[in-house]
């Protein structure tokens, strides 16, 4: 059967893929976000998944205020980089896995998410940032990916416990898969930032820490976090972070922190970064 | 009928773009939409005004467009990630955008990133309730 190897986090600010396609990664600036992203690389790299699934959110790019579904699982053959306004990023198209995620449509609808199934979408630096700071600029991603895109642009987003649910639905999933597959669940988004506004800029470097803290620890308290103290505490954009909580209700109740990383800032935000495992029998 | 008064309203600048906004804010948003094409940014560059009439707007929103008033924008129901596209179009970076939202300069908005961030602190509550509940809280 399929089974979830790891679950991993990071921010995705777009910043940090134009660094990537203008070649600024070795200024010095730069250097300290992508220096935090190393060991990514290789622990991913032992971690070998064979697909992903990529939570993220869409920036008016496939959707616009025209259509805005909650959660849209992504069940194409293969989801093209999206032009946000520069030409489409210069990264490898995103080759998707349509059977598992039928599958999971399938699993998690009845299981009473509703989820809107998408065939045909272009993906934006939410989903291909991420990629990127797991693998580095390869000529083809090394595995498929199933995105999942979440609504966090109009308010109010999924809550961060029905995100958590969520998480645990697709474990269900992902496990009634009868094929050997080694699945990694990446959450994006985040951490602390406010890119609108006369408060733009906020950062709270100990809400994050405090966040990154709780992940591994205590993440039913981080499913009770309101709306309302994302935005008050961390800028209105950092309710992204609910994403993350998909990625964790697909673990373990007990998991290890294998990695950490945390930066202020990129461009406007803060750069977070964590992957964690299940806990091994000892 | 007036904006019902949020919760989130209390948080000193922000504008939360919620169901009520996304309504009021239809036509701005399309419209920043639009210029993901090019035949279409050359159209609005070509004159503004004009352009701006395929799309259902009020004066004020109207207005605001045409003065890059990017507060005032989300104010009345624009998204940042739309408005961005505004801005991509007058050769702007994401950047520059914040800091005109701050009232800042590049330089100045940059430096503050640098150096941490705005912090959360005095920025929490415009009438300084979350700060009493807080303290009371401590107290209880």
């Amino acid at each position: 059967m399929a089974r979830i190897i790891a679950g991993a986090a990071t921010s995705h600010v777009p910043a940090i893929g134009a660094a990537i396609d203008n070649r600024k990664t070795d200024q010095p600036y730069w250097q300290r976000v992508f220096s935090g992203f190393e060991k990514t690389r290789e622990l991913i790299a032992e971690l070998r998944p064979d697909v992903i699934i990529g939570i993220y959110n869409d920036h008016a790019t496939a959707f616009s205020v025209e259509v805005v579904p909650t959660f849209a699982l992504g069940c194409a053959p293969e989801f093209p980089p999206a032009d946000e306004g520069w030409g489409p990023r210069p990264v490898p198209v995103v080759k998707g896995h349509p059977e598992l995620a039928a599958h999971i449509a399938q699993s998690v609808i009845l299981d009473e998410f509703d989820l809107t199934v998408v065939n045909k979408m272009e993906v934006d630096h939410g989903l291909t940032v991420p990629l990127n700071l797991l693998f580095g600029s390869p000529e083809q991603w090394p595995c498929p990916v199933i995105p999942l895109a979440v609504n966090v642009v109009l308010y109010p987003p999924p809550t961060g416990h029905r995100c958590f649910m969520l998480g645990r639905a697709l474990r269900k999933a992902i496990q009634s898969w009868p094929e050997e597959l080694r699945v990694l669940v990446l959450g994006t988004g985040g951490m602390s930032h406010q890119i609108s506004g006369p408060r733009a800029g906020l950062i709270n470097s100990e809400f994050d820490k405090a966040f990154l803290d709780n992940l591994t620890r205590d993440p039913k308290k981080l499913t009770r976090i309101p709306h309302l103290e994302y935005i008050r505490e961390a800028g209105a954009e950092a309710i992204e972070l609910v994403m993350w909580l998909i990625m964790r209700g697909t673990l373990d109740e007990e998991v290890d922190e294998v990695y950490r990383f945390y930066t202020v800032p990129a461009s406007n935000t803060a750069v977070g970064h964590i992957i964690l495992e299940n806990r091994r029998a000892k | 009928m007036p904006r019902q008064e949020q919760e989130y309203d209390d948080i000193p600048g922000t504008f939360v773009f919620d169901a009520e906004r996304s309504r009021q804010g239809y036509g701005i948003n399309m419209f920043c939409m639009s210029l993901m094409k090019d035949e279409n940014r050359k159209a609005f560059r070509a004159n503004e005004a004009e352009y701006l009439k395929r799309f259902p707007l009020t004066p004020e929103q109207t207005q605001a467009i045409l003065d890059r008033n990017y507060n005032r924008m989300l104010e009345l129901g624009g998204n940042i990630y739309y408005t961005a596209k505004l801005g991509a179009t007058d050769g702007h970076s994401f950047q520059h955008l914040a800091a005109v939202m701050t009232g800042m300069s590049q330089e100045q908005y940059a430096a503050m990133m640098l150096a941490g961030g705005r912090p959360v602190e005095g920025n929490r509550s415009k009438s300084g309730k979350e700060k009493r509940r807080k303290s009371g809280a401590k107290r209880g």
